[in-house]
């Protein structure tokens, strides 16, 4: 029934390239929703083993190169699927106000919503490398069109690092295929691939993969992308296409390759350390409130990149977690900054911002960010903290000093955070007022008073504030279905 | 063998120069331009491909003149196909002077297609190697009026005739080598014995011949001009059907003919033999290919350097020899033909609409015709290779083809190059993409929107070839499989 999310999602796609734009953005969030109760569906389903990558749906696609349709699902793959409906519904509702080639601009999203379905559940190599691939050409017409801040850079940039991590991941997939003589995932699985191959293929892969979760230092791309991505677009980025990579790394190079894995874990280690420390320490000199997000969003994936350098049980689940945490917060911290600010100040400029007194004039944006950060800092309760504190007690086992620099970059991440905060929303400046006006007046000069919070907005806050703290108060609730999946997997051995 | 047999089991080449003359004659009598010539010549073409169906499964004339087997008929179907679809682009092509004989000159070059995939002798090939470059040379030229078509046709001519005169060379030092003109017999021949200098200096000149047909770099200097010059549909033709039927005859004489000295392109173990040569072509043409487009402002002549990359990375599946490696030549080939014609197809509609097919000229083409623009994403994403279009799968299969063959991942250089070409290919086919989906079109061209005159044939070709590379990208069973089924 799972695979449904994936059809469901094309079919909403095809549809809104054919029916008239009045029912553009409704036909978006029906497509959104369908698939998200899909999910749930299964989520609360018993009779589905989530601790082994269950075949779903297998069909012969081309027997001559032994490719299959093949999906699958385990507890991992579906958490994933979890978080991007959700982050699909909130990114919907966030883009109500789209007015420009609306049918165009929800074609692209639900593209990357979809592709991004197929690549959780994939179970064929092929397969899986075709959904992959699939969703950066969407991603790329949903910035270069849509975007503000210097899109078309921002866009090819985010499309040529992709591509280049799209070539090294094919070039590891056609050397395990080769070698493997299989694209079957749960076969390759139980393959022992010769050291010598697993010893330059892993790194090819990984790094092929990494890319896209914004491994430093090829991350440059998120934040100019973040940056230049309409909401909705850096939802998607920050709430789904990292994860992809991320997911792809577990799911494909870490666990086909482990000896590959082992040889190598110490330098993902080392580079995720790096990319948290740094990432925080240029967010809390950034004065665009969407770079300061941007660069978070490094930080906390390379907390998902240490958990999975830690290989222990506890740092691999902490970083699923961690996934699923951060996709929702990254995409409530974009929908503020970008939907309920940018489009009504016109200015993300933490200066300007400064003077316009937010807290005042939009209290619900204040709110939402208030919780945002705080979830981002990773204060308990909210799901920040329980995935990071999981990943932190993994990487204890393996690596404790990395453990004491992380702890360092946490405080950064609370400094950075709490800064935009303050000078976003709750500083009182009367020298940055006039800088207020003018960037009132010059962008938005009908506009005196800041228009309200509306409907559609409030309830995608709503759900993605929802779903941090329910995990944070109940991770249980994800984590048992994460940790028999991650205990099933062949590198912890 | 009397002389009925042979005209049966020749009947497809034989009602394709019926046709031709029919053709000749109807644009001689009808002074204006009529939709009858190119009706007839599409019927033709069908009832050719029919006749092709009714052929035996095996015959072989004449120590190998004339061939016929799963492959050739499969080839002689998919060169028929491309020439069916070219025609319709030829007859809403306005700059044409006389449509008649030029529909004649096509399916002229579609018979020296035929013969060429058909025969499994030098002898042969060189006759439908000569009959197709004569066409395509007359078709190159064809616009009287414009000077660029003049000029692509004396450049396509003089490489080509050059080119020629070397494969000719080749052949006779092949001949006098091993005393034969047949393929399979050359293969048996040369196995027998050592390889001597004289044969290899043969074979690297027959091969220079072929490379200039596929535009290999450095033999690929005709390309860009004749690509940019030549009247839309002769591009086009000159761009799908003529490199599909090379890629089949050259692979089918190194494969065949010059099996016994395949030597070895791998980084560890170089030998001396044509699969080096060949790997040196292909790796100076991705390079070159990729680099030299992403500089271009015309969409043809990007089209040109990107299929000099393109037949780089074919040459990859050849070099790596066999089975697998042949078959994902040909599916490669195959799909390329058919986007490309596709691609040249919306250039041809843009060219008559907005005067030019310079980069700017496609600017704003999402607002003016979705349509058209929505074909062009298709033709583009599949030629650089992103799911779930054709080109994903036949890189897929070309790569892996090429990773599998020789000792110990030898053909892993030739990949990563290719790999790597493909990545730099990326950024030039998403420009033109941007200007078409996010630029706005100039003064120049805004007058014209929306698209003003539409041509029912062509956009239905347009639709018909955009439709087919999302269903072989999605099903490349279908095609993969029939080519390795007709395989020996």
């Amino acid at each position: 029934m799972i695979a449904w999310t994936i059809y469901i999602t094309f079919v909403g796609a095809i549809a809104l390239l054919v029916l008239p734009r009045a029912f553009a953005r409704w036909i978006a969030l029906v497509t959104a929703i369908a698939a998200f109760t899909i999910t749930l569906a299964t989520f609360f389903c018993d009779d589905v083993d989530l601790a082994h990558f269950t075949t779903v749906v297998r069909v012969p696609w081309v027997p001559a190169l032994g490719m299959n349709y093949h999906l699958a699902l385990d507890g991992i793959s579906l958490t994933l699927v979890l978080v991007t409906g959700i982050a699909a519904i909130s990114a919907v509702l966030f883009s109500w106000d789209v007015a420009e080639r609306q049918n165009e601009f929800f074609f692209w999203l639900l593209l990357v919503v979809g592709g991004s379905y197929g690549v959780f559940l994939s179970a064929d190599l092929f397969l899986l490398f075709l959904f992959y691939e699939l969703v950066i050409v969407p991603k790329y017409f949903l910035i270069a069109i849509f975007g503000s801040t210097n899109k078309e850079y921002g866009a090819m940039k985010l499309t040529l690092y992709s591509f280049f991590g799209g070539a090294l991941v094919f070039l590891g997939i056609i050397a395990i295929y080769v070698s493997g003589g299989s694209l079957d995932l749960n076969q390759l699985a139980r393959i022992q691939f010769a050291p010598q191959l697993q010893s330059w293929a892993f790194p090819v892969l990984f790094l092929g993969f990494a890319v896209l979760a914004g491994i430093w230092p090829l991350h440059t791309w998120a934040p100019t992308g973040h940056v230049a991505a309409p909401t909705a677009g850096s939802m998607l980025l920050a709430g789904i296409v990292m994860k992809l990579g991320a997911y792809a790394a577990l799911r494909v190079a870490m666990n086909l390759l482990p000896q590959g894995f082992q040889m190598w874990r110490s330098w993902i280690a080392v580079l995720a350390v790096v990319g948290i420390v740094y990432a925080a320490a240029v967010a809390l000199r950034q004065r665009d409130l969407k770079f300061v997000i941007g660069y978070s969003s490094v930080s906390h994936m390379g907390f998902v990149l240490l958990g999975f350098a830690t290989a222990n049980v506890f740092g691999v689940s902490g970083a699923v977690l961690q996934m699923f945490s951060h996709g929702v917060i990254g995409a409530l911290l974009f929908a503020v900054a970008g939907r309920m600010i940018y489009r009504r100040t016109h200015t993300r400029e933490l200066d300007a911002l400064a003077g316009m007194n937010l807290s005042r004039a939009l209290p619900f944006a204040a709110f939402t960010f208030v919780v945002a950060s705080a979830a981002s800092m990773g204060i308990p309760g909210f799901s920040g903290f329980a995935a990071e504190i999981t990943i932190l007690i993994g990487a204890w086992k393996s690596y404790p000093l990395a453990v004491w620099i992380t702890g360092a970059g946490m405080v950064l991440v609370a400094a950075f955070t709490l800064r935009a905060l303050k000078r976003a929303f709750f500083d009182v400046d009367l020298a940055a007022e006039g800088l207020a006006k003018e960037a009132l007046a010059t962008t938005n000069p009908r506009l005196t008073e800041l228009s309200p919070i509306t409907i559609p907005e409030k309830l995608g806050a709503g759900l993605l504030m929802f779903a941090t703290l329910a995990i944070g108060l109940y991770p249980k609730f994800l984590l048992d279905r994460i940790q028999p999946a991650v205990e099933a997997m062949r590198f912890l051995k | 063998m009397s002389y009925l047999e042979l005209l049966k089991l020749a009947a497809p080449e034989a009602i394709v120069v019926v046709t031709a003359l029919a053709v000749l004659t109807i644009g001689l009598a009808s002074t204006r331009a009529s939709m009858l010539g190119p009706i007839v010549a599409m019927l033709g073409i069908v009832i050719a491909i029919g006749a092709v169906l009714m052929l035996p499964q095996h015959a072989n004339l004449f120590g190998g003149m004339l061939v016929i087997s799963p492959l050739n008929a499969l080839f002689k179907i998919i060169c028929l196909v491309l020439a069916l679809v070219t025609v319709p682009l030829a007859s809403s092509e306005k700059s044409l002077p006389n449509p008649g004989e030029y529909i004649a000159v096509l399916l002229l070059g579609a018979v020296g297609l035929m013969l060429l995939v058909g025969s499994e002798e030098l002898l042969m090939i060189f006759i439908g190697l000569e009959l197709l470059g004569l066409s395509l040379y007359v078709m190159a030229a064809f616009d009287k009026s414009d000077v660029r078509s003049a000029e692509a046709g004396l450049k396509y001519f003089l490489f080509g005739s050059t080119a020629s005169a070397f494969t000719l060379f080749g052949i006779s030092f092949i001949y006098g080598m091993s005393g034969t003109t047949a393929l399979a017999a050359i293969g048996q021949k040369l196995a027998a014995g050592p390889v001597q200098p004289l044969l290899a200096v043969g074979i690297v000149m027959t091969l220079v011949g072929f490379a200039f047909k596929i535009a290999a770099a450095p033999f690929h200097l005709w390309a860009p001009d004749a690509y940019q010059g030549a009247p839309v549909p002769s591009a086009a033709f000159i761009a799908s059907a003529s490199k599909v039927a090379s890629f089949v005859v050259l692979g089918k004489i190194v494969l065949v003919g010059f099996a016994p000295v395949h030597g070895s392109a791998d980084w560890h173990a170089m030998v001396a033999g044509w699969s080096p040569v060949l790997a040196v072509l292909a790796a100076l043409s991705i390079l070159l290919g990729n680099f030299v487009a992403l500089a271009q402002t015309n969409v043809r002549r990007l089209l040109a350097y990107s299929a000099v990359a393109h037949g780089g990375y074919t040459l990859l599946g050849i070099i790596a020899g066999g089975r697998d490696g042949f078959s994902a030549t040909l599916f490669y080939t195959s799909i390329y033909a058919i986007t490309l014609v596709g691609a040249f197809a919306v250039v041809g509609v843009v060219r008559r609409e907005s005067g030019g097919d310079d980069l700017q000229n496609f600017a704003g083409l999402a607002a003016r015709s979705p349509f058209l623009a929505g074909s062009m994403s298709i033709f583009f994403l599949s030629l650089a290779g992103l799911p779930p279009l054709a080109g994903f799968f036949g890189k897929f299969y070309l790569f892996s083809a090429a990773f599998r063959a020789g000792g110990n991942h030898g053909l892993l250089w030739l990949v990563a190059i290719a790999l790597f070409g493909s990545f730099v290919s990326l950024y030039y086919y998403l420009i033109v993409l941007k200007i078409i989906f996010v630029d706005k079109s100039s003064d120049s061209v805004a007058g014209h929107s929306p698209l003003a005159t539409r041509h029912i044939f062509g956009e239905a070709v347009i639709a018909v070839l955009a439709a087919a590379v999302l269903f072989l990208g999605i099903m490349p069973q279908t095609l993969a499989a029939r080519i390795l089924a007709s395989l020996p």
